[in-house]
């Protein structure tokens, strides 16, 4: 956020705030941790606030539930913005010292009207209004977001609609306040900070910047490389199409399970000339690869760090051997450097870790010593006497501002790309559940009470509309491709909502029905918006 | 909220009896059904899990209106109320009073606890069972009743539209079948007092119609409020506090002391809580004052709840005194209705009220910290002290709570003084006491008799023992209390006079036994009430309890074959009293610990057990 690609809060705050929405986010199941502190919060008082087309189970701790349709975020921020404004709520202090673009984002929200936004999200007026003048008058307040929010085609909008939020109440660079995107596992956070990420370099450095690259260019021996930022997946995948890109290294990824349009990415996966697999277990992605690397466990078999939601780098330690054959990343990579040429030698984590701390600023006064002595420590911290910070944007309170304006964006409501028609009719979207990740990677060799036959969840009243009874396989079929899958009656879904999860690929390929409309600016495909329509399979044994 | 059962949907009767606590529900996120407005719109968490309070009183309203509580009905009442089902049913399977299987409306509880088998209660179950099929369908076995004076004992109820449910004392076997046949109940006979060399307490028992605010005013009632109201709250705590009264619950902590600590505590709200849930078999002195003077109890809660600035009360009467808690929910709302409760009572601003609170038959809620838990819709479990109540109690709040007995001495404290209630009693001891004498005396009944009066006078006012018999043991203090001998009779029953032999007042039962009464069946039924009526939650305790009835049982069996079984019941009692959470687990040896010791029970005589310390 403002150049920074983190959470802004610590979960203590999460403890003691008094409001928190959570924005697309079912964190009591994709986040339970996360959720604990900010339980913890609600136990102190906060109210709780669920955004979300469904009433998951996170809805259900809520206060209040705003059961917006799938990608009409932004219509209701916008609303809700509007709502602040003319009750006189906006923190204008703040916005004239801190922030830029308040002008345009005022015009541009003016034709969110209530109704407006009734009509979008279909949330009665009275209940957006009331949302927004709560979250406009709490002294503290915080805004958390999950894929709700990033899986659509105007992902980066939506998150910058919830910004606008914070900076026209001034409900960021406080404690208490921020504006935090939860993520996913240990260490999401950490893999961006270390610059996974195509136009970053490690602590986030722009790497088109020349000093940057300079930076870096000197310190690994004038080492050639790009002065461009890279692709990011969807981008990789168009290339692959075009036939440009025509060999892939993947990290503990699985993309021919996770990416939208499954079909299309297996055939491309399967088209490349060289794909190499790193990875603990031989995913789906593995049995197409040209070469597999057995890879040791991150979170068991290796040494070296984590970084968590709130910017926490923790240590991580090895506790077994890995098994006979699989190896450190590290290893792996040192020792694919030296098959290309590089002796990189046998670098320990802490010697790759000092590394760091040497080229990333915010990274710099974080020792392993420290990191065992204060139990992690949150980023930035530049320097070995800074005890690390506990929320980022405290400079927009310094008179004048430190640093940049926080900018204001106007961005407009944008539906999902895959529009309901007659044809298609009932909107599938998709998520994850308590007990397991993602394609399953991880979680399907473990077993869970709490796990289900894997399942199309609809609304009770359409599933009388088709005419099939609870556990019924229908036809589910998208302008994109069709699947077989039995239907789970759940009354948290209203009529005309779907959903399924990613959880068992090879059950049910969900991604056969979604689209791969993605964001321009963060490469993420819309997950959480498909047409569908769902049909009683006619014959025994017609399939 | 996030684990359903499958226990399928509520009827409609169920449905109906959990809305009649509830309301009805607004939505399909309620268990109603889906309504347009539902599909984009919820509200709920915090004002939904406020109501968490109410889930016994929607059980026990399910429980009335079906007659048990199946998983369906459990199931709505969860959503209703957002409570994991997983969680509510922890919370219905902890209170006896639920049935979880389907049974008949109509269900009888006779009592074989020890006054009433003192008066042949055993025979009385054995020929019901020969008769009518063994306990658990159309009848069952219940522990005290608090009718000991007038044992044997039973209660009846009929669950539907218009549950019925009514104390029955004296039962016979001809009655009892006929009950159990679906015959009208014979009708409730008010009963008067003994007469007692002092009546204090008792005084309007059987002389003020119990159902009448103007009658209790006119034979006093509510001067001792007005006055409190004059003097104010630190005045009313200097005279409390002088008249140096100890609580009448068990404990006898200084009531003052108590009062103070909570008027003091920064922390709002504050509650007050009148435990009324009076379990400890032999004991029927709390419903006699509920029951007969009802509106003293409210006065006195009253009162308390000025003086330690409390905001909201409860009263928590247990599920087996039906009259009581009518007669106590009358008194409430005569009391609203002439201003002596709610928003300004007398006219001075100081506003307060009382919600009355359903035991459902566990002995532990007579605990104070498991009786909190059980006014918060949970399992009765009794919490680690500290925190004590006065810092963190009912809600997790600063809490005042006594024992109906204690705060009826108020009454007099605040009118007469402290000075003056202080001058009856002994030196440690102020006041009167009531005792309940049951068991083998003439005329078994409530006495009420100044502190340090003799055990001997105290059996001589309740007549004495039959003709030719002799006395073999007398319990004090109900079960969690002691066995004491004819040579214990000159002991001045006073906080200290039983301490110095090792015994307790307790809550003031006196069950008196002549040589006729079966002492071995007597042990059992005690070992047996503490297996039954351990909450389970502390280890000590569970196992404890479990190993002490088998043990005992083995020894009366093998007619106490003694040596090793002896000695380890004695450690099994010593790590119960050691290391219990609460005080059921610290007192469940006592009673047959000191039986142990003071009467031959084993015909060969073992030797008594060294580790065995009397309390």
């Amino acid at each position: 956020m403002f150049g920074a690609g983190g959470g802004t809060s610590s979960y203590r705050e999460a403890e003691e705030t008094d409001m928190v929405i959570l924005w697309g986010s079912n964190a009591r199941e994709t986040h339970p941790i996360f959720f604990h502190h900010l339980l913890r919060g609600v136990r102190n008082g906060a109210r709780l606030i669920a955004v979300d087309p469904r009433r998951t189970s996170t809805a259900s701790w809520a206060d209040v539930w705003l059961g917006i349709d799938v990608g009409s975020d932004i219509a209701l921020a916008n609303a809700m913005a509007r709502v602040i404004i003319h009750e006189g709520l906006a923190n204008t202090e703040f916005i004239g010292r801190a922030t830029s673009g308040y002008e345009d984002f005022a015009r541009c929200v003016e034709a969110y009207t209530l109704e407006v936004a009734e009509a979008e999200t279909g949330v009665p007026a009275e209940a957006i209004r009331d949302v927004a003048l709560g979250y406009a008058r709490a002294d503290r307040a915080m805004i958390c977001w999950t894929l709700g929010i990033t899986e659509h085609h105007n992902a980066t909008d939506n998150v910058l609609a919830l910004i606008n939020l914070a900076l026209l109440t001034g409900k960021v660079g406080r404690y208490g306040c921020g504006l935090n995107p939860l993520r996913g596992q240990n260490n999401v956070q950490g893999g961006g900070d270390m610059g996974a990420i195509p136009a970053r370099m490690p602590g986030f450095q722009d790497l088109e910047d020349p000093a940057i690259h300079a930076k870096f260019q000197h310190a690994w021996g004038g080492a050639d490389f790009p002065m461009k930022k890279g692709y990011h997946l969807s981008e990789m995948f168009e290339s692959m199409e075009h036939g440009e890109m025509t060999a892939l290294y993947v990290v503990g990824e699985n993309p021919a399970r996770s990416e939208a349009d499954q079909t299309r990415a297996v055939r491309l996966l399967s088209g490349l000339s060289h794909l190499v697999v790193q990875d603990i277990f031989l995913t789906q992605t593995a049995q197409l690869a040209h070469v597999v690397l057995p890879a040791a466990a991150g979170w068991a078999e290796s040494e070296g760090t984590v970084t968590n939601s709130e910017r926490r780098v923790q240590r991580v330690r090895r506790a077994l051997e890995p098994p006979q054959g699989a190896r450190d990343d590290m290893a792996l990579i040192s020792e694919l450097a030296k098959r290309l040429g590089q002796d990189w030698g046998q670098p320990t984590a802490e010697q790759v870790w000092d590394e760091c701390r040497s080229l990333s600023p915010m990274h710099a006064g974080m020792s392993y010593a420290r990191l065992d002595e204060l139990g992690g420590i949150q980023w930035p911290c530049p320097d070995e006497s800074h005890p690390g910070t506990l929320f980022l944007h405290e400079r927009l309170w310094a008179d004048p501002v430190e640093g940049p304006r926080a900018p204001l964006h106007a961005v407009e409501h944008d539906p999902p790309v895959d529009r309901l028609s007659a044809e298609f009719p009932i909107r599938l979207t998709t998520g994850r559940r308590l007990d397991s990740y993602n394609t399953g990677v991880q979680t399907n060799e473990y077993t869970s009470p709490l796990r289900k036959r894997e399942a199309l969840l609809i609304s009770p009243e359409d599933a009388h509309r088709v005419g099939v009874q609870d556990g019924e396989r229908v036809r589910a079929s998208s302008r994109r491709g069709s699947v077989e899958v039995p239907v789970l009656f759940d009354e948290t879904l209203r009529p005309g909502l779907a959903f399924m999860t990613l959880h068992f690929p090879d059950q049910v390929a969900t991604n056969i029905l979604t689209i791969d409309a993605t964001d321009p600016k963060s490469g993420t495909a819309e997950f959480k918006a498909s047409a569908i329509r769902i049909d009683k399979l006619t014959a025994v044994g017609a399939h | 909220m996030d684990i359903r059962s499958t226990g399928g949907a509520a009827t409609l009767d169920e449905k109906a009896a959990v809305d009649a606590v509830l309301g009805e529900s607004a939505s399909i996120w309620e268990g109603g059904e889906r309504r347009p407005g539902d599909d984009h719109i919820a509200y709920g968490g915090r004002a939904t899990r406020m109501r968490r309070h109410l889930l016994l009183p929607v059980l026990h309203s399910i429980q009335d209106r079906v007659g048990w509580v199946s998983r369906g009905a459990l199931e709505y009442s969860c959503r209703r109320l957002t409570i994991p089902p997983a969680e509510a049913y922890g919370v219905l399977t902890f209170y006896s009073r639920f049935a979880l299987q389907e049974r008949a409306p109509l269900a009888l509880h006779v009592c074989d606890d020890l006054a009433c088998k003192c008066a042949g209660a055993d025979a009385l179950c054995t020929e019901l069972e020969r008769r009518i099929g063994p306990p658990g369908r159309s009848w069952h076995r219940s522990p005290c009743l608090g009718l000991c004076d007038r044992a044997p004992a039973a209660m009846v109820e009929r669950a539907g539209v218009g549950h019925a449910e009514q104390q029955i004392a004296p039962v016979g076997l001809e009655l009892a079948l006929g009950i159990a046949g679906g015959a009208a109940w014979p009708a409730p006979v008010e009963r008067t007092l003994p007469e007692s060399a002092s009546r204090k307490l008792l005084r309007r028992i059987g002389v003020v119609d119990p159902e009448s605010v103007d009658g209790y005013r006119k034979l006093g009632g509510y001067a001792a409020l007005r006055r409190a109201l004059e003097l104010g709250p630190e005045a009313v705590i200097r005279e409390v506090t002088e008249a140096r009264l100890l609580g009448r619950g068990g404990a006898a902590f200084p009531t003052g002391r108590k009062w103070d600590s909570v008027a003091k505590a920064a922390v709002r709200p504050h509650y007050l809580v009148c435990n009324a849930d009076e379990s400890e078999p032999g004991t029927f002195k709390d419903r006699a004052l509920m029951e007969g003077d009802p509106f003293a109890v409210v006065e006195a809660m009253t009162i308390a709840a000025f003086a330690g600035g409390c905001e909201h009360g409860y009263i928590y009467i247990r599920a087996e005194y039906p009259l009581a808690r009518r007669r106590i929910e009358n008194a409430i709302a005569q009391a609203r209705l002439h201003g002596l409760l709610g928003q300004d009572i007398e006219g001075r601003g100081f506003a307060f009220d009382i919600e009355v609170r359903r035991g459902a038959g566990a002995y532990i809620c007579g605990e104070e910290t498991a009786l909190f838990n059980s006014i918060e819709g949970k399992r009765g479990e009794p919490r680690n002290k500290p925190p004590f109540p006065v810092q963190a109690g009912l809600f997790g709040k600063p809490t005042l709570v006594n024992n109906v007995e204690t705060l009826v001495n108020v009454l007099d404290i605040v009118t007469e003084g402290g000075a003056a209630f202080s001058a009856t009693g002994t030196a440690e001891s102020a006041g009167t006491r009531l005792f309940c004498v049951s068991g083998h005396v003439r005329r078994p009944g409530l006495y009420e008799l100044p502190m340090g009066t003799t055990l001997r006078a105290l059996i001589e006012q309740a007549g004495g023992l039959h003709d030719g018999r002799s006395l073999q043991a007398v319990l004090l203090g109900g079960a969690a209390g002691s066995f004491v001998t004819a040579k214990d009779l000159e002991v001045p029953l006073s906080f200290e006079g039983t301490r110095a032999i090792g015994a307790t007042l307790g809550s003031g039962a006196v069950i008196v036994l002549d040589d006729t009464a079966d002492l071995k069946q007597l042990l059992l039924r005690i070992a047996r009430f503490f297996r039954d009526e351990s909450c389970g939650q502390c280890v000590p305790c569970r196992v404890g309890t479990a190993r002490q009835e088998e043990i005992l049982e083995r020894l009366l069996k093998e007619h106490g074959a003694a040596g090793p079984d002896v000695n380890l019941l004695g450690e099994v009692a010593q790590a119960m009293r050691d290391a219990s959470i609460c005080g059921l687990g610290q007192t469940a040896a006592n009673a047959i610990g000191s039986a142990l010791i003071q009467l031959d029970v084993f015909a060969s005589g073992p030797e008594a057990p060294g580790g065995m310390a009397a309390r």
